[in-house]
């Protein structure tokens, strides 16, 4: 027995240092963390789904540019006589890894257990009543009302073999409570022009290239070594010294010394996410702060000041090393609705920032607490950090609560906060999704995120009205007036949008995607 | 004997019952689970539903018996964070901490006994000077240093050690091992020593002291009166007599090597249970970081109790005694 | 009080303790320490590191905890360059806020010490007492106290710390987390070390509580629990002060180890180990100076102790240990 151990051994090993030996085509991508899970409609997290875009297919997806592009679905468009039914045309002649043929009735289990109880993909799913198929190739989905934009809420919602899925009774989403785990969790049978091959959570996943996919061009990597990292500098040192090929989360004060750095080169580009700052509105006095009978934030002045304290240049090169487009919006370019106007922001200007301060009756100033998560965005601690010093200079005496986003978050949820930074990616690539959570009042499933609770009865009306408006032009024009409202308010004090950086080694290229989820299939090599 | 066994036994339950309260309070109330099982877009509504069906809206006592009653079943429940059975998780983890923690223990107990007893035979040395600085810088030092050090020296500068992880591993039946492949040996290199430094000096001073309390006695004394040589004074007799409480030490520190280990993973990436551990509380899976403490609970519980009943056998002194377990 | 009602000649006052402590005033532990150069070394740059520590505020050239005289341009600056921007110079250079790192450093080292200090004391006064009722009592209560600081001494320090982190967490309501972050150190670090002082104090208190002056004072109605404290008190405090400035040495190490992994004090007042969190990042970038001096200062301050708390030991206990 244990002859035929170290016999197993060695043919191991013996493979293994083949392996090593990289062939142009295997790619070692290292990230700061793993995918969550394999289910594909049980998480709505970035990361997960950008493991899962190499096994499974959506419908619709975004390109580097952000612009929805044809994937398992070939066309899409409203039904001619009834504005309330999207109808999908399916592409032909796809199958699964497992050999099934992709069809009509997949796409309908599928949606279906997207939007089922446990699914954490519901909320993009909310208007849909019905899904059905019509033939082989064609599927309807029914919605509530009118829903113009439904398709920008598919490029997450991956599409599973109905049958596949009966068979290893994975057809309700992974239950956390249920007591046993799911087929699916660790097994996969997607479209994908990758296919699974050995998974160890945390550790490393190895996917191979699908040899029957529907694609006309075959990518060039034809293995993925996927490799979470969580630290940091052990990261980079991986790439420093070509154990990885591929860095996806890189730290912004690394991206100088990568960029000189031999058989090594950085891709850098926006990100469709903004970082901004909330505040607590409302008459109450805040909890953190020693004024007690008012709320200094809820004096417009209070908060003109803090925009003229705050030097978003200083943060911007700085703490970000220039990996940042400093802006005066909380809506990143990729969004519609986004103008060059919106994003203009003042430059600082401390003795009217006192003036203001003093006029509001703050002339000594006053104290609050600032929470800040420290594992979430680029530098997030950092510039929290900055921020109070630049406050600091106006009288605002501020407390830094610096926490992993795991207990960050709930205080905003919660409305727990006074004042708070976020960050916001827009995956429908629309303001409404912004509006929706951010601006509207927190009632219902308006406002999840809305820590400040800041409430706008008039604009709140607009915020539903942009759901059902098919009239593209007039729909723009409310969009536009909110985002007026918001700007001259200052409902949120924007700070700057993320500039992504991907590092890997000099011979191969893959642009920076807009959503953070780059498919390896786009990855070239020098020739 | 079977009187001392069962109420030694019956500590032990009681350890282990005391840890499962701290461990199921502790993280019943660390952060909130909920927000970190969902992605940032997720509504509240949605958040409650998952809240009723994990059974978090449950009144506390309610919780801590099934929290107990599935614990004696290896019951803990699903990861919040990566949604399968965190007994098998943590069992899929062990192998690679249970491999770095020997590889370290060697390591210290090899170096530790032959620097220990170089520095007490020859107590004035420079050499032993120097030794004795060193160790305590090593001391002084903490972990994550030292980790971050030897990465940027020995796989950044001079590239002969990978930086993270554990290299191929071959499969068992079972068990993932690293043991058996170059890059797998050459990924527990850096690791290892980082992990041993510490028990290292405790190693090397311990020998040290005993050494010199052993060599002034009269039974040394006696054997170098009988005219045996140095050798066999100071490795025949001296040496062997401090074996004993050494080999003691390095076992029970064995579970501290592991329960240590929660640094080192981190900073090498290393895919034991510690790093699992880390990364549970950072995402507040409760489940695991319950499962983990009443794991290394466990572990101490077991060596403990072994280590009892041994002296127990082997010192009849310690039957009349029978208070204090302390070592 | 000299009534000698018992038989036998011990006295009902014994002779002053001849405590460790009493000896280490004699010339002898002088005589010791001025023969070890590594000892002089480490009493001065251990000094020197306190007093640095203590007196910051009036010796700093900056205060960093006072985020608005922060000019974030200043960022980055190496040691005695000009910064590019606005052409100030740094001794020791900036970090990422642009905080002077020298001034970052005395502060730091102060909030260090204090929580080391700190955490220290109240380990030594927890364990002091636990040891004296457990030693005192014996029987059940002896037990369960020692039972405790069995599993206390087996697991890793860190380990407790972060459970009770964990645990200040969720009880400490969120807007107050940042003003009690330091106690909570303290505390965390604090129960995580009293385990070591109980024994010592334990074993002492058992072997003072077998003679005779207790019972004799036990006869004379003086509740011997007093006496015990007045006897064994001056006994144990050369090994707990031997215990307690190695202890020193780890907490703050553990201080550091904490900060690391991200539960320490805030950063915008930063301790040496929050200073090394921060510094770490630029390990790769080429800003050496920001995780150095740091880094440098806590292998100091922690080696220095340590080299006392060592030297205390052989110096206190000639058969060492």
């Amino acid at each position: 027995m244990k002859k035929v151990m170290t016999h197993l051994g060695l043919a191991l090993l013996s493979t293994t240092m083949i392996a090593g030996a990289t062939s142009a085509e295997t790619i070692r991508w290292a990230r700061g963390s793993d995918a969550l899970t394999l289910d594909p409609h049980s998480q709505n997290q970035g990361v997960t789904h950008n493991f899962a875009h190499h096994i499974y297919e959506t419908l619709v997806d975004r390109d580097v540019e952000g612009t929805l592009q044809p994937r398992l679905a070939t066309e899409w468009s409203l039904k001619e006589d009834d504005p309330t039914v999207w109808v999908f045309k399916l592409r032909e002649g796809v199958t699964f890894h497992d050999g099934a043929e992709f069809t009509a009735e997949d796409v309908v289990f599928s949606l279906d257990r997207a939007r089922s109880e446990a699914s954490n993909m519901r909320q993009l799913h909310v208007e849909v009543t019905e899904v059905r198929a019509v033939d082989d190739y064609t599927v309807e989905v029914q919605t509530t009302g009118p829903s113009p934009l439904y398709p920008d809420n598919l490029t997450n919602t991956f599409i599973m073999d109905k049958d596949w899925s009966e068979a290893n009774d994975v057809v309700e989403v992974q239950d956390y409570a249920a007591g046993a785990d799911n087929y699916a969790v660790r097994n996969t049978n997607g479209t994908g022009p990758y296919i699974l091959q050995s998974r160890e959570v945390d550790v490393r996943s190895v996917m191979t290239l699908n040899e029957n996919h529907w694609a006309e061009d075959t990518p060039a990597v034809t293995e993925i070594i996927y490799l979470p990292i969580a630290d940091n500098a052990t990261r980079i040192a991986a790439l420093l010294s070509g154990e990885v090929d591929l860095v996806q989360d890189v730290p912004v004060q690394d991206i100088d010394r990568l960029q000189g750095t031999g058989g090594v080169k950085i891709e850098t580009g926006p990100e469709n996410r903004v970082i901004y700052f909330g505040y607590r509105f409302g008459e109450e006095p805040l909890a953190s702060s020693n004024v007690t009978d008012a709320n200094p934030f809820n004096d417009p002045r209070v908060r003109e000041a803090m925009e003229l304290a705050v030097d978003r240049d200083a943060i911007a090169q700085v703490v970000m090393r220039g990996q940042a487009i400093p802006t005066g919006v909380a809506n990143p370019p990729f969004v519609a609705g986004w103008t060059e106007e919106l994003d203009a922001y003042p430059a600082v200007d401390l003795d009217r920032a006192q003036k203001l301060m003093a006029e509001a009756g703050y002339e000594d100033g006053f104290t609050v607490t600032l929470d800040t998560p420290n594992n979430r965005y680029v530098n997030d601690e950092a510039i929290s950090q900055a921020v109070v010093a630049m406050l600091g200079r106006i009288g605002i005496n501020v407390t830094l609560a610096s926490r992993p986003v795991a207990q960050h978050s709930p205080l905003v949820t919660n409305n727990q906060t006074d004042f708070y930074l976020l960050g916001w990616g827009v995956p429908t690539f629309d303001s409404a999704y912004v509006f929706n959570d951010l601006v509207h009042t927190k009632e219902g499933s308006y406002g999840a995120y809305n820590g400040g609770l800041f409430s706008d009865p008039e604009l709140d009306a607009k915020i539903q009205s942009l759901g059902t408006e098919i009239d593209m032009e007039a729909r723009d024009a409310t969009v536009a007036e909110i985002w007026e409202t918001v700007k001259s308010e200052r409902v949120l004090l924007p700070i700057h949008n993320q500039v992504l950086a991907y590092a890997m080694r000099d011979d191969i290229t893959l642009p920076v995607h807009p959503e953070n989820q780059p498919l390896l299939t786009g990855l070239t090599f020098a020739e | 004997m079977l009187a001392f066994i069962i109420r030694r036994l019956a500590q032990s339950v009681l350890v282990m019952l005391f840890v499962a309260l701290i461990a199921f309070v502790v993280f019943r109330y660390v952060g909130d689970p909920i927000a970190s099982m969902v992605g940032v877009e997720t509504r509240l509504a949605d958040q409650e539903i998952m809240r009723d069906r994990l059974g978090l809206n449950d009144p506390v006592v309610l919780q801590f018996l099934r929290f107990i009653g599935n614990a004696l079943q290896g019951e803990f429940g699903i990861s919040y964070r990566l949604q399968q059975p965190v007994t098998e998780l943590i069992l899929s983890r062990l192998p690679a901490t249970l491999e770095l923690a020997f590889a370290s223990a060697t390591i210290a107990l090899v170096f530790g006994l032959m620097l220990g007893v170089f520095t007490a035979l020859k107590p004035r040395g420079f050499a032993t000077g120097l030794i004795m600085a060193i160790s305590l810088i090593g001391v002084s030092l903490p972990t994550f240093l030292i980790g971050i050090g030897l990465i940027y020296i020995f796989a950044v500068e001079l590239g002969w050690f990978p930086s993270f992880g554990r290299g191929d591993t071959v499969d068992l039946g079972g068990w993932r091992t690293g043991l058996l492949t170059e890059s797998g040996l050459r990924s527990l290199v850096l690791p290892a020593i980082t992990l041993s430094l510490f028990q290292l000096t405790l190693i090397m001073r311990l020998v040290r002291a005993e050494m010199l309390e052993v060599l002034r006695t009269e039974y040394i004394r006696f054997a170098r009166a009988r005219g045996l040589s140095q050798r066999a004074v100071h490795f025949g007799h001296a040496l062997k007599n401090t074996l004993v409480p050494v080999l003691t030490i390095t076992g029970l520190q064995l579970g501290s090597v592991i329960a240590f280990a929660i640094v080192t993973e981190t900073v090498f990436q290393w895919p034991g249970v510690g790093s699992l551990f880390i990364v549970s509380v950072q995402v507040v899976d409760v489940p695991v970081m319950a499962a983990y403490l009443m794991f290394i609970a466990l572990v101490f519980v077991l060596i403990n109790l072994i280590v009892d009943i041994l002296y127990y056998v082997v010192d009849p002194r310690l039957r009349v005694d029978g208070g204090g377990g302390g070592k | 009080m000299k009534n000698p009602t018992q038989g036998n000649a011990a006295p009902i006052v014994p002779p002053r303790p001849q405590g460790r402590l009493k000896a280490a005033l004699d010339s002898d532990i002088f005589y010791s320490w001025r023969r070890s150069p590594v000892t002089i070394i480490a009493t001065v740059v251990a000094l020197a590191l306190i007093l640095m520590a203590v007196l910051a505020p009036w010796i700093a050239p900056y205060d960093p905890f006072d985020p608005s005289s922060l000019n974030l341009m200043d960022g980055f600056t190496p040691p005695m360059t000009e910064n590019q921007f606005t052409g100030s110079t740094y001794l020791l250079g900036t970090d990422n806020q642009g905080r002077d790192m020298l001034s970052s450093i005395m502060y730091g080292s102060r909030i260090s010490l204090f929580v080391g200090a700190m955490a220290t004391a109240f380990a030594i006064t927890l364990g002091v007492s636990l040891g004296l009722v457990a030693g005192y009592n014996g029987g059940m209560i002896d037990g369960v106290i020692m039972r405790i600081a069995d599993i206390q001494l087996s697991f890793p320090g860190i380990l407790i710390a972060l459970l009770i982190f964990g645990i200040a967490r969720g009880v400490i309501p969120a807007n107050q987390q940042e003003s009690m972050a330091i106690w909570v150190l303290i505390i965390a670090i604090g129960l995580s070390n009293w385990a070591q002082f109980a024994r010592t104090v334990r074993g002492a208190t058992m072997v003072e509580r077998q003679k005779d002056y207790v019972s004799a004072a036990q006869i004379m109605g003086v509740h011997p629990f007093l006496i015990l404290l007045r006897h064994v008190l001056p006994n144990v405090l050369g090994p707990v002060l031997v215990i307690g400035t190695i202890g020193l040495a780890l907490a703050i190490i553990e201080e550091a180890t904490l900060s690391f992994l991200g539960v320490g004090v805030p950063p915008t007042q930063p301790s040496l180990g929050t200073l090394i969190r921060i510094g770490q990042q630029f390990l790769f970038s080429g800003e050496w100076w920001i995780l150095l001096f740091p880094a440098v200062t806590l292998i100091l301050l922690a080696l220095s102790v340590n080299l006392l708390g060592d030297w205390l030991r052989d110096a206190l206990n000639p058969k060492l240990r």
